[in-house]
């Protein structure tokens, strides 16, 4: 009965807000059938190492020092949420703007401490971070490197290829002809079933180019990415939720954990959001994403966490499929 | 995504990127030179801020940055230069459709980069 697999629900990243962050959880949604089994062997075969169900967390623009009522509650907050998950997640990405910047003398370096001092909380096996322009922007990424390494890097997880983009450390909206050299070096090697997830500050599209929304070459870079079928980007800069469809990608953004930026479609002017002090997370945010591993059901299931910030920030969840393509 | 530019652009200076390059009009002739237009960027303005321009008028941008690196970016226009200071980065455009544009600095220079932009209208 091969031909009645539904392949394009092989596997799915799927993701919903919990009020201070995203979480998203990979697996495989034919669940334990024979077929599904059958499939994963044979992408395991092609990719190297077969997908198996996990959930990873995306957080973002934390802003540490920015001079905002918020200050580093929602960051705080976005810690205790995934350590009492009650499946914590296996990786945190933090897609930049880490801290504010600032060019008093060492005033930077503090607040890079203070991010790792609370992001350090969090109780998971791996935690990867990219640079945003305040934390690279002013410096070329130089206190981003002695802190965290490398502004760009991959590495593997579960049968998911993962890939940290730099496009903030230049100056410019741009990941730069070298970057982009690396990328198309790294990705030689997979198949083009492997799922893969990239993971960067700025969107790699042309979101609200006159708001700096956009990377100048993004289109280069997607090009790169063009012949994956199973590509997911996840990207903050933005400080609202965002979801893309551009041909096989999906791009998604987090939302801040410092101040929200309104609907670029409604507004004309990039102006934070006011602060409402009677709901101080409200348009800040964590995605969440929770499946169990493993279960044959089809739909999503909202993470029951932080239930009332949820319903504060009023979000809604979302999902992926990662299409199997061609065996 | 397509990125058409409604301006043709010829461009001087290494700020430019090869995108415009593949769109440069022709020099333009010494009998018609054009207008120029004297633009100055420091953290966090540009000066003037708005600047009209007239649909198929060709100008020529000179801009200067009195402190560190800027740029000046409109996506819809196929603007992309970065302004070194020390020297003065030259656009020639033709605007092709009138509008409002709103030009940013998209070279991160420091705390108020976010609100450094200029607009450039484009009459009939
Ligand atoms: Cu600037």
């Amino acid at each position: 009965m091969k031909k009645d697999l539904d392949r394009r629900r092989f596997l799915k990243i799927a993701g919903t807000s919990m009020g201070v962050g995203a979480l998203y959880t990979v697996w495989p949604s034919l669940g334990r059938s024979a077929e599904a089994a059958e499939l994963a062997r044979r992408l395991g075969a092609k990719t190297g190492e077969k997908p198996t169900p996990f959930t990873f967390a995306q957080l973002s623009d934390a802003h540490v020092g920015f001079d905002g009522p918020i200050g580093t509650r929602a960051l705080e907050r976005a810690v205790a949420t995934i350590n009492g998950l009650p499946r914590r997640p296996d990786l945190v990405l933090f897609t930049g703007d880490l801290t504010h910047d600032t060019e008093k003398p060492g005033e930077h370096a503090a607040r890079m401490s203070l991010f790792r001092e609370i992001s350090g909380r969090l109780q998971v096996a791996k935690v990867y971070h990219v640079p945003g322009e305040h934390d690279a922007g002013l410096d070329g990424g130089e206190l981003f490197r002695s802190v965290f390494g490398p502004t760009s890097y991959s590495f593997d997880h579960r049968g998911v290829h993962f890939i940290a983009l730099d496009n903030v450390s230049r100056a410019k909206p741009e990941v730069g002809a070298e970057q982009r050299a690396w990328l198309a070096k790294d990705l030689s090697r997979f198949h083009a079933t492997t799922p893969i997830v990239v993971f960067t500050h700025r969107p790699l599209f042309d979101l609200r180019p006159d708001w700096e929304w956009f990377t100048s070459d993004g289109d280069e870079v997607m090009n790169l990415l063009a012949p994956y079928e199973n590509v997911t980007v996840l990207y903050g800069h933005i400080h609202r939720e965002d979801h893309h469809t551009i041909g096989h990608a999906q791009h998604f953004a987090a939302r801040s954990l410092c101040f929200a930026f309104p609907d670029p479609d409604k507004f004309e002017d990039k102006k934070a959001i006011p602060f409402d002090k009677d709901q101080p997370f409200k348009n800040l945010g964590l995605r969440v994403i929770d499946r169990t591993a493993g279960s044959a059901a089809e739909t999503v299931r909202v993470q029951d966490v932080e239930l009332a910030m949820s319903e504060l920030s009023g979000t809604e969840g979302f999902d992926q499929l990662l299409k199997p393509a061609t065996f | 995504m397509t990125r058409q530019s409604t301006f043709r652009v010829a461009a001087a200076g290494l700020a430019l990127v090869a995108s415009l390059l593949a769109v440069a009009s022709p020099p333009a002739r010494a009998q018609d030179e054009p207008r120029v237009i004297v633009i100055t960027a420091k953290r966090f303005e540009f000066s003037p801020n708005q600047i009209t321009l007239a649909k198929g008028e060709t100008v020529k941008l000179q801009i200067k940055s009195e402190d560190v690196t800027h740029g000046l970016f409109v996506r819809p226009l196929g603007i992309d230069a970065e302004i070194a200071p020390g020297r003065v980065t030259e656009l020639t455009l033709t605007p092709e459709t009138a509008g409002t544009y709103r030009a940013i600095c998209d070279h991160f220079c420091g705390a108020g980069h976010g609100g450094m932009k200029m607009t450039i209208v484009v009459r009939e």
